[in-house]
């Protein structure tokens, strides 16, 4: 378990996707990965059962259902995230009371800014919130991209890394 | 034949890292009773002290969530496999 959440661009740019379209309701879902790899690959955008702007909270069947196809795979909820849509990107006294999976990433994403995304990484453990940086891997190089997103560590300490080897 | 019971990471510490455990009773009541016995502390972690299900917790009978099936009086029958996660819910 590494204190750095990596994650890969385009699975990033489709949560902050899924956010801005489920905006002004929370939207949450899971990245999972294969177990023990720390390495979030398959990005599930769930429903928010609540359909609230204030709460979310998995849909228990499709969670279920979610979490009986990852443990076929050998994977685990590697990231599991959620958004906050008037407020910043930080867990709330409700997150953190929820928070059950020790393992995972806590990714929160504000849209409260129509332009910028701001996008920050926690540990939840035993209600104990330690933020972490986001290191986004395989960065494509667009100077004309228009979305950008606003890291809660310091610039410094985003990493973007060309394309792996593998 | 028993019941089979899936225990999530944070639950592992009662159930001695186990994964999967197994247990009788009629109801999940009794289920969780007889596992508390074995599991100290399990029951604990699932029921409040007023006697309702934790909602930090969803617990499945086979395919269902027991909150629509009689939470804590859901009926069991030997091969039933219980699940239990974590709640994915906050603000």
């Amino acid at each position: 378990m590494s204190i750095v959440l990596s994650i890969g661009r385009s699975i990033l740019d489709a949560i902050v996707a899924h956010a801005r379209r489920d905006h002004p309701d929370e939207a949450c879902g899971v990245v999972a990965g294969a177990a023990g790899s720390d390495r979030p690959t398959r990005h599930i955008p769930m429903q928010n059962a609540a359909r609230s702007m204030t709460f979310y909270e998995f849909d228990s069947k499709e969670y279920l259902r979610v979490w009986r196809e990852m443990e076929e795979r050998d994977e685990e909820p590697v990231v599991i995230y959620h958004s906050h849509t008037a407020t910043e990107a930080y867990p709330s006294r409700t997150d953190i009371s929820f928070a059950g999976w020790p393992e995972a990433h806590y990714l929160l994403v504000s849209t409260r800014d129509a332009e910028r995304t701001e996008i920050r990484s926690y540990r939840i453990v035993d209600g104990v919130v330690t933020e972490e940086p986001v290191r986004v891997l395989d960065a494509p190089v667009d100077p004309h991209a228009v979305q950008s997103y606003m890291f809660g560590q310091s610039p410094a300490s985003v990493d973007y890394e060309c394309p792996a080897a593998s | 034949m028993a019941i089979e019971v899936r225990i999530p990471t944070i639950l592992r510490s009662h159930t001695g890292g186990a994964k999967v455990v197994e247990g009788t009773g009629d109801t999940l009541n009794d289920l969780l009773s007889d596992l508390d016995a074995r599991h100290p502390g399990l029951r604990g972690r699932l029921v409040t002290d007023d006697g309702g299900l934790h909602r930090f917790v969803n617990v499945y009978v086979n395919d269902e969530d027991v909150r629509f099936l009689g939470a804590l009086d859901t009926k069991l029958s030997d091969g039933d496999t219980v699940t239990i996660l974590p709640a994915v819910a906050g603000g």
